[in-house]
């Protein structure tokens, strides 16, 4: 049956149809759907995990205990799960395992822009790369068949534009794949120096008998047209060198992409006058290219960050830009995204974002928006659990100069059992006094809404223990535990005020639901008349000071004409923060 | 040859959808399609842009700078904003409706006035007021099933049975609703 999938889509499908029956993740943009849609098929076992080396460590112990499982992350997310990917390349499957990393050209949604084709190359894991939906389906499918034949997990590395484009693809019966038996290997299952060393030497060997596979895969194919330019591309990059350079050029299409096939390359560049080697990120192909004797053109003419789009080739080709209507550019404004109306934590920010002599170690999520105006209340991010930790080093080194500088630190309720417990512990056993925040949300926001250990529901929907970050806190040794409702600004000032007194670690933790959630029956039953009232502007009241247009609510306009401000109903939920930030009582709740 | 149409507006106006049954209908039709979408935190007020690219056989599912046959903006400053990505002589609908992005809101910009004005000494626009025609039929949320009538008539579409792709694609309560607002749509372009 014939479908229009996204890449992410396809990738679950493709592990449905090759009968995996075990699947774990961590959500990140762009790899949070394969999760989300492999949840969908009742054959299949899903779940969130806590962070990506945990869900690398479960579907690595569903692939010892025999079924055919599949991990899916974004980029960074492989950063995570690296310590126990690095090791399971030595070992070896027993059911097959696919590992999917989604990289980011351009960073629409990431930190960084690494390339996750290196970590093939460093774990020694050999790595698939579609172009499309259709080739999603069958990577993964052959993954699992090539896999279990020689031994080894898979990576399977997309980008951006793979994870989410559509296109089309032939949709197949599913393929019931019986579990293989589990039997007591230590050789192979337990990395002790002196078995690792076998594993070693059978790595290796392994990975010659791949270089050999990547020679005669379909998936590495040369298409030879005019010979005047030869294009070697892999993943999106090739239906971008065809569209730029269509029958005009001969292409070596990379599939696999880990080992590369030396003399498929070899036989490519001796039949073309010139070599293009077009790749986003980093010069990987283009590295393995000249190591073994062939001249190509490669970074030092198509760039090394963004997307390596039809008009960036084609700009850098002929040395001119696509033709384009020229327009007065001072005239756009910016439009950046912004909190939601409602949005839990514009409370919070709005009130720390006025005090002075902090610093604010921040994490990933929505949250991290508040970096901008108008809180302008984040002064570091750099990976998930890392505003704890990083904002301990800060602190410590602030008391070691014998500055006054607090430190606070915020992340949410998803980043906090990532990784955030651990930074926690350190703060606490190494007695800092930083004051730690915890956004609780009850769901996983920016990714979209994917439960959490805190949310009391798995990825199938099932009801399960939900963990309290409360109790967490205190077990760990917080003796300085607030909750409160981060709607109530003067919660959100006494808490801060009290944390910022102490000598010891605090944690505060803001709890109300993302607005945009789909409300649990335990929401209903906590949270008190939840967004079901609003706000309204009293025009007579109004000075037009526009002081609650800082709290940055997109509900809120202001009528420079009347000079009035006024909330849109449409958009407003009542939760009533900027009641509390107007001078003149001119906002209240609507009857 | 292949055909780029490209959707812009604003996070929450509905671009996914229209473009969800625009491109299911071209491949029911019997075209190849590609569709590529940034999204991630398109529900928290951001641009967003759907690009959808039918044909015999589709390569790039992204559209080049200066080469859209059409772009139909939901929203007036995106239409300036994606105005780079029409061909000079491509087609442009703009839903003459006016977002203010968070800049605008806290004051740190201001909203020009002169947006169409700025738009139409370079193209002429079919200026359509979308969310107005919506409301007319009941419901402004149909805004994004007009727009994409406009699309289906000004790319010459008109011969794929939408009303089975609607039924494919939309809740029941809805159908009736959307037919409607696809047909004033199709109407509002000559």
């Amino acid at each position: 049956m014939k479908k229009l999938l996204t890449g992410d889509e396809a990738i679950a499908r493709g592990a449905y149809e090759a009968g995996v029956r075990y699947a774990a993740a961590y959500p990140g943009t762009p790899s949070t759907e394969i999760l989300e849609n492999l949840a969908t098929y009742d054959e299949i076992y899903a779940e969130w995990a806590p962070n990506e080396k945990v869900a690398m460590e479960a579907a690595i112990g569903a692939s010892i205990a025999g079924l055919r499982s599949i991990v899916s992350m974004k980029h960074v997310g492989m950063n995570v799960a690296a310590d126990p990917m690095f090791t399971w390349g030595y070992m070896g499957v027993n059911g097959g395992n696919v590992i999917v990393t989604a990289d980011e050209p351009g960073m629409f949604s990431s930190q960084n822009e690494q390339d996750n084709r290196n970590y093939a190359k460093a774990a020694k894991i050999p790595m698939l790369e579609p172009s499309d939906s259709q080739e999603c389906i069958d990577m993964v499918k052959a993954a699992y068949a090539m896999g279990e034949q020689y031994d080894s997990p898979f990576i399977i590395r997309l980008t951006t534009r793979v994870c989410h484009s559509k296109s089309i693809v032939e949709c197949r019966e599913r393929e019931e794949v019986p579990a293989k038996a589990w039997e007591k290997n230590p050789a192979k299952y337990v990395c002790l120096p002196a078995m690792a060393r076998g594993m070693k030497v059978r790595l290796l060997e392994r990975l010659k008998t791949l270089e050999g596979v990547s020679e005669t895969t379909p998936f590495n194919r040369a298409e030879m047209g005019d010979t005047s330019v030869g294009v070697i591309a892999s993943g999106i990059c090739y239906y971008y060198a065809k569209e730029v350079f269509g029958d005009k050029a001969s292409y070596l299409k990379l599939g696999f992409t880990y080992p590369l096939p030396k003399n498929l390359i070899r036989d490519f560049c001796s039949k073309v006058d010139k070599v293009y080697i077009l790749e986003e990120n980093d010069p990987y192909i283009e590295e393995f290219v000249r190591q073994i004797g062939c001249e190509c053109i490669g970074k030092d003419l198509f760039p090394s960050t963004g997307e390596l789009t039809p008009d960036v080739i084609r700009a850098c080709v002929t040395g001119e830009a696509n033709k384009v209507i020229d327009f007065d550019k001072t005239k756009l404004i910016a439009r950046a995204p912004s909190f939601c109306a409602g949005c839990p934590h514009r409370g919070l920010f709005y009130r720390l974002g006025k005090r002075k002599d902090i610093m604010i170690s921040g994490d990933i999520g929505c949250y991290t928006l508040a970096a901008g105006k108008p809180y302008q209340a984040m002064d570091s991010t750099v990976c998930m659990g890392a505003s704890f930790s990083l904002g301990a080093g800060a602190q410590r080194a602030f008391h070691m100069e014998g500055e006054s500088r607090r430190v606070v630190t915020v992340l949410g309720d998803s980043t906090f059992f990532h990784t955030g417990i651990n930074s926690l512990i350190d703060t606490v056993y190494n007695k800092v006094n930083t004051v730690n925040i915890i956004l609780d949300n009850r769901i996983t926001g920016m990714t979209g809404h994917q439960e959490n250990p805190g949310t009391g529901y798995t990825a199938k929907g099932e009801e399960t223990t939900l963990i309290r970050i409360e109790d967490v806190v205190r077990a760990i040794g917080v003796k300085h535990v607030y909750v409160i409702n981060p709607n109530h600004l003067d919660e959100v000032d006494k808490a801060l005020d009290e944390c910022l007194a102490l000598d010891e670690p605090s944690v505060i933790i803001t709890r109300w639901p993302c607005a945009l959630k789909k409300f649990s029956k335990e929401d209903k039953a906590e949270f008190d008349s939840l967004f079901v009232t609003r706000n309204k502007v009293d025009a007579d009241k109004c000075i037009g000071c526009r002081l609650c247009l800082k709290a940055g609510c997109p509900a809120m306009s202001y009528d420079s004409e009347a000079k009035k401000v006024s909330i849109n109903r449409a958009q407003c939920v009542g939760c009533d923060v900027c009641t509390q930030i107007c001078p003149k009582a001119a906002i209240s709740k609507e009857d | 040859m292949t055909k780029s149409i490209l959707l812009v507006g604003v996070g929450g106006q509905g671009t996914i959808l229209a473009s969800k049954i625009l491109t299911n209908g071209l491949m029911e039709a019997g075209y190849d399609v590609k569709m590529s979408e940034i999204h991630g935190m398109s529900q928290r007020g951001g641009s967003v842009s759907s690009q959808v690219r039918y044909g015999e056989k589709v390569m790039s599912p992204v559209i080049e700078k200066g080469k859209a046959d059409i772009v139909v903006s939901f929203e007036k400053m995106e239409a300036l904003r994606a105005l780079d990505y029409l061909k000079e002589d491509g087609t442009l609908v703009v839903n003459n409706v006016e977002i203010p992005s968070m800049s605008v809101i806290t004051g740190d910009e201001e909203y020009p006035d002169d947006v169409l004005e700025e738009i139409e000494k370079h193209v002429k626009a079919k200026v359509v007021d979308a969310t107005g025609l919506a409301r007319g039929i009941g419901n402004e949320k149909a805004a994004n099933i007009i727009l994409l009538g406009t699309i289906i008539k000004a790319m010459g579409l008109t011969h794929i049975d939408w009303d089975a792709i609607l039924e494919a694609n939309i809740k029941p309560q809805f159908l009736e609703l959307n037919k409607k607002a696809l047909q004033v749509g199709i109407d509002a372009v000559e």
